[in-house]
């Protein structure tokens, strides 16, 4: 944890270049400011991407991987198409989250972050996503009474649904699968030892 | 009009602006045959339709009048206005050039008296304004108008505009039956000083060039501070007529992004600081100009005019390239907004008045050159061995570094004729 005390980092950006995805555009930001000004949820992110990208150069990687900052991003690609340089901002704040989370450095308790791994297990489980199971999920993750008190409160829109045909209460208990459930958990893992290999290549 | 005579040791100077002026003169000087080639009916370029230059901020018709001057007193430059390339074939130190002549309607009888512009009653927006105000059909481009003749609109030809307007002239100089007219040139050297266009800014989307009325380019805030300018020097807001007090300079519009200009223009930032003083000139204290910029680029000496300006209470500097700005629909006021750059602060300004200081784009092609003339990603042309660039056909420049580039130019197509010259006497 003593490495965490320590503020700055001066090799922090070579470790995003080499771990982020797209990181390697970081240093190519100008600090103009347009993809902040540019941003629909701008007012409510602690660090808007200018600043997250001063702050990658800066070496501030405790901030940088702590921060909720790029777990806000919407993917909306305002920033994108307005950025003088072209950086890939929306995919860079996708790759900063993905890699704080790796680390385990993400902070516990971000509603995006829980959805994406919740979301993440579900559908890789089967090789589909199954609906009720994951709503249910969502609703149950602040407690149970908290579940309980939500899924009351939606119950006319799950009826509504089940009349539709939408929504199948049998599929919490045994959802329907992807045909080839044992190809997808192979490509899966596959593509894991790809991404192992291009990162460490000499191993 | 007569074809001018023109051999292998003839220059042609395409582009009658400062830098196809220079080029030509600097050349014709030295004694060589120049033809030099305009477009428009008037020679000056934008360098006429500026205010003030900076950092001195001394006026053009200074620096124009110099080299009218030096026009008028050599018999080795022929200058033919309204004419065009059309085509270009040859090699170095033997082009053929087709050349294409629109016709004036108004001939050398023409005393520039005016009678006719009295005459007529159609208007059309002023190109020499940048469509801020109208023009009579019948018209002096601008003051400093090289030749000094009156030109008819092609739009008056053929209404009861142009029988009024030849009624009116008392020497017979109107003559609404002239045709386009093609000559062919042959010429050892070409000098391309076809100069630059304003970025359209309507591109810009987040900024409502456009949409906005009182969103303006630096090249139409120029015109409104000249007191020879369609506002008569007054600052006004196009939506209202108000004065406007509170202005907003926006760097960079166009200009270092990728999705528009790829290059740094050089000029603009110089251009704004400039125009800055133009708001404490009209309006004194209770001016307020903001510029917001990315870095400001005033480079080596320019410094000096920079720090002046910084030191200039009625100017703020704000960090930021602004991401959007949005109207207020009653009072037409304009609202940036951004994040800058010292501190991250999100911001929402309120201003009377915006001006874009938009880039420097190559001039539009669509002249069939030679294939060996090589233009850089941005479309400027890249120093060749037979066609050379002068001023900002060759990239983003100043006045003074214009020149400077057109002298050099003329001596690189000077050694051209010089070659030729010297092959012809030895067969």
């Amino acid at each position: 944890m003593n490495e965490l005390n320590i503020k700055y980092h001066n090799n922090f950006l070579m470790e995003v270049e080499e771990n982020v995805e797209e990181g390697k555009w970081v240093k190519m930001c100008m600090q103009c400011g347009v993809c902040s000004g540019s941003c629909p949820f701008g007012p409510h992110w602690a660090h808007p991407p200018q600043e997250l990208f001063m702050m990658v150069r800066a070496g501030k990687r405790a901030d940088v991987l702590n921060s909720d900052s790029m777990w806000m991003c919407t993917s909306c690609y305002n920033c994108v198409v307005r950025c003088p340089r072209k950086l890939p901002i929306t995919q860079i704040m996708h790759g900063l989250a993905a890699y704080a989370n790796h680390l385990g450095m993400a902070p516990k308790t971000q509603p995006t972050r829980d959805f994406s791994l919740l979301f993440w297990k579900n559908c890789t489980r089967t090789g589909r996503v199954n609906e009720l199971r994951l709503t249910l999920g969502l609703y149950f993750n602040d407690g149970f009474m908290a579940g309980i008190r939500k899924g009351w409160a939606m119950r006319g829109i799950g009826l509504g649904l089940m009349k539709a045909g939408r929504l199948n209460a049998f599929e919490l208990f045994k959802g329907h699968v992807c045909k080839d459930r044992k190809g997808v958990h192979a490509m899966l893992k596959k593509a894991a030892e790809i991404e192992q290999r291009r990162k460490h290549p000499a191993s | 009009m007569t074809t001018p005579i023109a051999t292998s040791q003839t220059i042609l100077v395409v582009g009658g602006g400062i830098s196809g002026m220079t080029a030509a003169l600097e050349a014709a000087e030295c004694g060589k045959q120049v033809i030099l080639l305009e477009k428009s009916p008037t020679l000056g370029g934008r360098t006429a339709l500026l205010y003030r230059y900076f950092p001195k901020l001394c006026h053009p018709v200074c620096g124009l009048e110099i080299n009218l001057r030096r026009l008028k007193g050599n018999r080795n430059v022929r200058v033919l206005t309204l004419s065009e390339v059309s085509r270009i074939t040859g090699e170095r130190g033997n082009y053929t050039v087709e050349v294409t002549v629109s016709p004036r309607y108004v001939n050398e009888n023409c005393t520039a008296c005016g009678e006719c512009a009295k005459a007529v009653a159609a208007e059309v927006p002023n190109p020499y304004n940048y469509g801020l105000d109208k023009m009579k059909v019948a018209y002096l481009p601008h003051d400093m108008a090289y030749p000094l003749r009156y030109v008819l609109d092609p739009s008056a030809v053929g209404t009861e505009d142009a029988g009024k307007a030849k009624a009116a002239c008392k020497y017979d100089a109107i003559n609404p039956d002239m045709k386009h007219e093609e000559m062919e040139l042959t010429v050892g050297a070409i000098i391309w000083a076809t100069g630059w266009q304003p970025y359209d800014a309507a591109k810009i989307q987040p900024y409502g060039y456009g949409r906005y009325p009182n969103v303006i380019t630096s090249l139409e805030f120029e015109r409104m501070s000249d007191p020879h300018g369609p506002t008569g020097g007054k600052i006004l807001r196009p939506s209202d007529g108000k004065e406007a007090k509170n202005i907003a300079f926006i760097q960079c519009a166009g200009s270092r992004d990728e999705n528009h200009l790829r290059h740094c223009s050089r000029i603009c930032c110089m251009a704004s600081l400039k125009q800055t003083q133009y708001v404490r000139e009209a309006c004194g204290e209770e001016g307020k100009s903001t510029v917001y910029y990315i870095d400001i680029r005033a480079i080596d000496r320019f410094e000096d005019f920079y720090q002046k300006v910084r030191k200039d209470p009625s100017v703020r500097f704000v960090k930021s390239k602004v991401a959007r700005i949005a109207q207020e629909s009653r009072s037409g006021d304009l609202i940036l907004h951004g994040v800058d750059t010292e501190g991250y602060h999100r911001y929402a300004n309120n201003h009377d008045l915006v001006v874009l200081a938009v880039g420097m784009a190559p001039p539009v092609k669509g002249v069939d050159i030679p294939a060996e003339i090589l233009a850089d990603s941005s479309g400027f042309l890249e120093p060749g061995s037979s066609i050379f660039g002068a001023g900002c056909a060759s990239g983003p420049l100043d006045v003074n570094r214009s020149v400077q580039h057109a002298t050099a130019a003329a001596l690189r197509a000077i050694q051209v004729i010089n070659k030729a010259a010297g092959e012809e006497a030895s067969v």
